[in-house]
């Protein structure tokens, strides 16, 4: 582990994370999620299905050749049966790019296509910073739960040292998850976040891009 | 590998000033118009869309905090087709999405930029926020503050970044001042005191809808940049 990986999973790294609730916005608007118990259902259950996969995929793309990745993305594809999902993966992706190409200069950006799904460009940004899969698949399982978590404090108005302190208690799982990832490539789905994710999509007032 | 960590003659090739298009020309001027909530910033925009529309090939991104209101308005008032128009969504945060976190933004610049190769000129209207909010160089080329005399004439004293250093400062609504009791003259005073030099604009967009003077700041603007 080197120092990258902690910039890499901030909050403050400009890739665009922060636009986006992970469905949140649209769990708390069908009132799934109200209090910090809520919050921490669903984060926990984020975290074993998209957060497990969004893992695997980021572990697997840390120092892939460039054929590997375009296969990766592939398998991301297949993994994401919300087209809004995908459509948001995508855009995260795309930001993490843009930041990553300029902060951790690396010929193996230039073997991704112009909006990768962001595990691809989280694993590509780790190898590109010196980190190993493991650390890709920590920050990919971190990063599934620390932006919805933000997401819900604002949308809620929640305090910030229990959703500090939410997100802190999870961390046992998110080790578990980027752990477990390692190696495979997991295929566990949630039709909850899928209606969600497609339900957000087709809303005119929204505050977070899904 | 880690990357080389010698930063003593770090340049990075993508900061404002170095950007290209593709072509290596050096893309659309973007300018950035900020300032409190209902100051009149899609009012500019449409003005400046009127205005400049048929000298530039231009383009809109707005950042409303909820809905597609701004983004509708400019629809609506037929001052440019759908397509050099883009909405984002800023997470309940106007403010990180024109100055912390610029990614969304720079999407719908990006994007506007692929689709409409030819522009020239792209105004990004931030929500509205309070006087600290400004925009990162790194999303726009100048920046506009929008401020009304409704507020009281006491707003261009009281400073913050948007109207101290903004590149121009606007002080909207001058038709309103003797309603709301607003001195102009100590309006104009206090911004000059502040701003070390840069220009103020007391303006009516209710009595001038093609804000003359503000477009001509932007035609400088471009041709400034032009020249480089
Ligand atoms: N009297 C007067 N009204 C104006 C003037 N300019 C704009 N307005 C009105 O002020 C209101 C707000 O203008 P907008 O352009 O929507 O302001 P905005 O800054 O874009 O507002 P937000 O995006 O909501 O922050 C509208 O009702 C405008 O018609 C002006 O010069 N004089
Ligand atoms: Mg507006």
């Amino acid at each position: 582990m080197t120092s990258a990986l902690l910039t890499l999973a901030d909050s403050r790294l400009p890739a665009g994370g922060h636009t986006h609730s992970g469905g949140v916005e649209q769990a708390i608007a069908a009132g799934i999620v109200h209090d910090p118990g809520s919050l921490a259902t669903f984060l926990r259950r984020r975290l074993a299905t998209s957060g497990l996969v969004a893992a695997g995929l980021a572990a697997a793309a840390c120092g892939a050749a460039a054929e590997r990745l375009a296969a990766l993305d592939d398998e991301a594809d297949a993994r994401t049966p919300s087209p809004a999902s995908r459509t948001a993966s995508r855009q995260q992706g795309r930001g993490l790019v843009r930041v990553g190409r300029r902060a951790w200069p690396s010929p193996l950006w230039d073997a991704l296509t112009d909006r990768p799904h962001h595990p691809i460009a989280l694993g590509v940004a780790a190898g590109a910073g010196g980190l190993a899969p493991r650390d890709a698949a920590s920050a990919a399982a971190y990063l599934s739960i620390s932006g919805p978590a933000t997401a819900a404090q604002r949308l809620l108005a929640m305090d910030p040292l229990t959703v500090a302190a939410v997100t802190a208690r999870l961390s046992p799982d998110v080790d578990d998850v980027a752990e477990r990832a390692v190696g495979e490539l997991p295929a566990a789905t949630d039709p909850l976040l899928d209606l969600l994710a497609e339900v957000h999509a087709a809303r005119k007032d929204r505050f977070f891009a899904s | 590998m880690p990357p080389d960590h010698n930063l003593d003659d770090y340049v990075d090739p993508y900061a404002p000033g170095h950007r290209h298009s593709a072509d290596g020309k050096p893309g659309p001027l973007r300018v950035g118009l900020g300032g409190p909530v209902g100051s009149g910033k899609t009012a500019l925009a449409a003005a400046l869309c009127r205005t400049l529309g048929a000298e530039y090939d231009l383009a809109v991104v707005t950042n409303d905090i909820y809905t597609t209101e701004d983004a509708d308005f400019l629809r609506r008032n037929a001052v440019l087709p759908d397509d050099r128009i883009e909405a984002v969504q800023t997470g309940c945060c106007p403010h990180t999405a024109i100055r912390d976190d610029i990614t969304a933004n720079l999407d719908a610049v990006e994007l506007l930029e692929s689709r409409h190769p030819g522009l020239e000129l792209v105004l990004v209207e931030s929500g509205g926020d309070n006087l600290t909010a400004s925009f990162s160089y790194g999303l726009v080329d100048a920046q506009i503050f929008v401020i009304d005399v409704a507020g009281g004439d006491k707003v261009p004293r009281k400073g913050g970044p948007g109207v101290t250093a903004a590149d121009l400062l606007v002080v909207n609504k001058t038709d309103l001042a003797p309603m709301v009791g607003a001195d102009l003259d100590v309006m104009r005073r206090d911004s000059a005191a502040v701003r070390n030099g840069k220009p103020t604009h007391l303006i009516s967009l209710r009595e001038d809808p093609s804000a003359a003077t503000v477009a001509e700041w932007v035609r400088e603007q471009i041709r400034a940049r032009v020249l480089v």
